[in-house]
């Protein structure tokens, strides 16, 4: 008899360490395999320059879950913790935002604000309880699922009558009308428009913003922290968790296909030939990569195919690292501020402005961007007195068209740079190395189809009962023995852990609800 | 094209002008956009036609979609409850296939023409489903409905009709098998295939030669009794081999809209068909898990006393004091040929096991009155009409 695993899972990104540890500390033999060499998927600090390093995509922690946190008993050390939001001004009369603290704009705007932002912080709570268990089915007569369901129903309905069709009128909508409603300040607008929007293949007169808005404060309440030593560290701590809870993992092991014998899974196979047993198979991989790359859809039924093939994950949201010998000067920011958040987003339609484009396969002139020096605060990522530079730039369509060939590359980088020099002005003579990576760039790397991070668009169609999709939505797919569970499975992206923790709880609940 | 340039109203095939030549009724009625004809001078003599000598039915408008590509074999195999693996070159498949929740969208034929290149044929239009079925998979897929005319040539002179026209060769032909002939420099494919259940083929070539095929063809055939055929004559033959109906006996599973009103293969009595040993094929799981918590429905073959026709009539288990009918009839006919009053229905399991006797519920009219009576019927497990020269080779001569 062949050696066999108790459970192989493919790739270790966060969901996948977690997922494999809290196996681990169930008892099983767990082997996780890693395509690229370092663990992390898209939570990793790498070099990029001789000197400087940086987390190469996701770079700002949300919404790592207390719940993973406290089940792999994980002590995070964070470099910055509790980060403003500063928008950017060109008159250097920045906007600047912290929980439900708003300066730099009216005094009507800060009463506002506080109100939106409880009001946003009491539905995304709501979000959250959903998140942290795996979705109810729907037209089950299971009790849990249908218990599930009715407390779904039950905390939407607790919110009172007003609270409550208030909720139901926002979740759909777009976020521009609720804020043009509601605040004066263009860059307070501009900023909140791009918190929605970040990472999406949306404008904020896209439906669903406020849904993807809400989406980024479920995690923490929209607490953002930056870890020391970048993100790698979060995924080097999980990796260590893992490996206590008795986890193999074996990286520079590219998964080439899952074996399919029979009607149900019995092992995978690595690019080399390699081949591993197990009738358990997690894939931390993005759905449409699983399904249509390593399993085939020789071995599932058409209308699943079908929909798994029609997940929406065109990614828009480009990294651009800079190696800077020193910190750039911005007008009216002080140095102590470097260590927050800046957003380039000049208001509202400047953000629909740089998505425009993007709906017809072009990439934007004048894009919207999340600046963070890491560096700042964090000495480990650059030589003494040098800095770096990690930024989040919008909007750059993973099929561009013509391609991403190297104009077109060196035409949006200069784009970027071009818009921080706007606030910035010295930020050219700065530069000693850089590095652009596109979605197509993020989808070679990392593995994610299409390069979009949260593995599917977080709209209303794609999550809870409906991620990855419909009919197969706890984490257990249609063939028998296969898994997911990586942010392409409810309830989504961002370093969060949730996925993999709930995908964990219904393997261990031998594939029945958890 | 320009709306003034689309084709208006319904298609003509490439035999209508030798159709309408013959036809005396001017009955048509539509199918997938073509006329085709009830009957052309009189549905018994026609069917007389396919049972002693041949008769002729126009197929063209049955869909014949182009299967070819690198995946073809895999992508078929997947799409078919069968294993497609065991039909070689110059082999024809009677398959169906299912949605995800295992109900049967539709049966057909499939020829495998070439290596690698096959031929979906069936009477209703299956697009989107094949293309949809088609994602991840390195196949093409092209309708040649209107390209390809086809005969069915059908009856025990079938053979000898066609071999007057010189196919040399045909006598080797088995059942589901096909061969390739010239015809005026077009390539002519006959294969043993029929929807009959008697000696027959079906002949298929390029649209543009269909006349000349036709002309040949009644030439040969002068001697061997040939006639045309129109549908009534066909759905009698049909009816009596045990054949099924997409709309009459089943309801093809994208089109029902209520639960419960779609069948599975096996509730079609296709478990035959159904092949769990073959790599995935949709509907498997969902068929898996019928097979082991038992079906719903089952197909029966009903041999009925007296000669009323039963159509549409309720089935009951027992003569009298039935509390609630089993099922319905949904194909019935007095089989000439079998001197019996025949239908296919459906009951509800466990229901309708062979030899089983059932009672059918017949309304007739006579003379603008209703009269009913309860007919007892035999469940019965073969065909009413399965005779040896179906499958004899070579066929003999006549």
């Amino acid at each position: 008899m062949t050696d066999r695993y108790d459970a192989i899972v493919v790739g270790a990104g966060h969901n996948g360490l977690v997922c494999a540890a809290l196996l681990g500390k169930a008892g099983k033999r767990v082997l996780l395999l890693e395509a690229n060499r370092q663990v992390g998927g898209a939570a990793v600090t790498r070099p990029f320059a001789d000197g400087y390093s940086v987390s190469a995509a996701a770079h700002l922690l949300y919404q790592l879950q207390p719940d993973v946190q406290k089940d792999l008993k994980l002590n995070l050390k964070m470099a910055a913790d509790n980060m403003s939001t500063i928008v950017l001004s060109a008159d250097g009369q920045h906007v600047r935002y912290c929980g439900d603290q708003v300066s730099g704009v009216r005094q009507k705007d800060v009463a506002k604000f506080a109100e939106f932002h409880k009001r946003m912080a009491r539905y995304s709570d709501l979000l959250r309880t959903a998140f942290n268990k795996p979705p109810p089915r729907l037209g089950t007569t299971n009790k849990k699922d249908l218990f599930s369901l009715a407390r779904l129903g039950f905390d939407v309905r607790r919110l009172g009558k007003i609270e409550m069709r208030e909720f139901l009128r926002l979740i759909g909508m777009n976020i521009y009308d609720e804020l043009f409603e509601r605040f004066d300040s263009p860059l307070l607008k501009g900023g909140l428009s791009l918190d929605a929007v970040l990472g999406t293949h949306l404008g904020p007169r896209s439906p669903n913003t406020i849904m993807t808005y809400l989406y980024r404060l479920a995690g923490n309440r929209g607490r953002i922290a930056s870890p020391a030593g970048g993100m790698g560290s979060v995924s080097d701590a999980l990796a260590q968790a893992a490996r206590a809870a008795g986890v193999t993992i074996r990286t520079d092991m590219p998964v080439k296909r899952i074996v399919v014998e029979n009607g149900r899974v019995t092992g995978v196979e690595i690019e080399g030939g390699e081949k591993f047993f197990s009738l358990t198979i997690v894939s931390n991989a993005d759905p449409r990569r699983t399904i249509m790359k390593l399993v085939g859809a020789r071995h599932l039924e058409t209308r699943f195919i079908h929909r798994i093939n029609n997940i929406r994950m065109r990614g828009n949201a480009a990294k651009l690292h800079l190696a800077l010998d020193g910190l750039p000067t911005i007008d009216g920011l002080a140095r102590k501020d470097f260590g927050e958040r800046l957003l380039i987003a000049a208001d509202e339609n400047y953000v629909e402005r740089a998505f425009n484009p993007a709906k017809y396969g072009e990439s934007s002139p004048s894009p919207v961007l999340e600046l963070t020096f890491p560096s700042f605060r964090d000495e480990s990522l650059a030589p003494s007195g040098k800095h770096v530079m990690s930024a989040i730039v919008q909007y750059a369509p993973y099929n561009l068209k013509g391609g991403w060939n190297e104009a077109a590359r060196e035409r949006f980088k200069q784009a970027a740079i071009k818009a921080i020099s706007q606030y910035a002005p010295d930020i050219e003579q700065r530069i000693v190395a850089s590095e652009l990576l596109t979605p197509a760039d993020i989808e070679r790397e990392f593995h994610i189809t299409g390069g979009h991070w949260h593995h599917g668009e977080l709209t209303l169609d794609q999550l809870l009962f409906v991620r990855p999709v419909g009919g197969a939505a706890q984490y257990r797919m249609p063939l028998d023995g296969l898994y997911l569970c990586g942010a392409g499975t409810h309830p989504g992206g961002g370093v969060s852990g949730a996925a993999g923790r709930n995908a964990a709880r219904v393997i261990l609940s031998g594939g029945n609800r958890a | 094209m320009s709306i003034s340039e689309v084709p208006q109203g319904r298609l003509r095939t490439p035999f209508y002008s030798r159709l309408q030549k013959l036809d005396t009724l001017n009955t048509w009625h539509e199918w997938k956009g073509y006329s085709s004809a009830d009957a052309l001078y009189c549905a018994e003599t026609e069917y007389f036609a396919i049972r002693n000598a041949t008769g002729v039915f126009d197929l063209t408008p049955m869909t014949k979609y182009r299967i070819t590509g690198p995946d073809a074999l895999d992508y078929l195999d997947r799409l078919v409850t069968r294993d497609m693996r065991k039909i070689k070159p110059g082999r024809v498949a009677y398959a169906v296939w299912c949605n995800d929740q295992g109900q049967v969208i539709d049966d057909g034929t499939i020829f495998h023409l070439r290596e690698g290149e096959y031929r979906l044929c069936s009477q209703e239009r299956h697009f989107a489903w094949l293309t949809a079925a088609a994602i991840g998979f390195d196949v093409s897929i092209v309708v040649e409905t209107a390209e390809i005319a086809a005969l069915a040539v059908q009856g025990p002179t079938s053979f000898s009709v066609l071999s007057r026209m010189g196919l040399e060769g045909l006598g080797d032909l088995k059942p589901f098998g096909m061969m390739h002939f010239e015809f005026e420099g077009a390539e002519l494919l006959v294969s043993r295939t029929g929807y009959t259940g008697d000696l027959g083929y079906e002949v298929w070539i390029a649209a543009e030669k269909a006349e000349a095929l036709w002309d040949a063809l009644f030439d040969a055939g002068k001697l061997h009794g040939i006639r045309p055929i129109g549908t009534s004559a066909l759905d009698l033959a049909r009816i009596e081999a045990g054949y099924l109906a997409a709309f009459e006996d089943f309801l093809p599973a994208d089109t029902t809209v209520r639960t419960g009103r779609s069948r599975s293969p096996f509730e079609l009595g296709l478990d035959w068909l159904v092949d769990f040993k073959k790599p995935n094929f949709n509907g498997r799981r969902a068929l898996a898990e019928e097979k082991r918590n038992g079906s719903t429905w089952r197909l029966v073959k009903l041999d009925i006393e007296g000669n009323k026709p039963a159509h549409h009539s309720y089935i009951y288990a027992k003569e009298k004091r039935n509390r609630k009918e089993i099922g319905f009839v949904t194909s019935a006919a007095w089989s000439p040929v079998c001197k019996q009053n025949i239908a296919l229905g459906t009951v509800r399991m466990p229901h309708g096991k062979p030899g089983d006797t059932v009672w059918v519920e017949i309304f007739y009219q006579r003379e603008m009155h209703w009269t009913r009576v309860m007919a007892k019927a035999v469940v019965v497990d073969k065909p009413f009409w399965f005779p040896p020269r179906r499958s004899l080779t070579p066929p003999a001569p006549y």
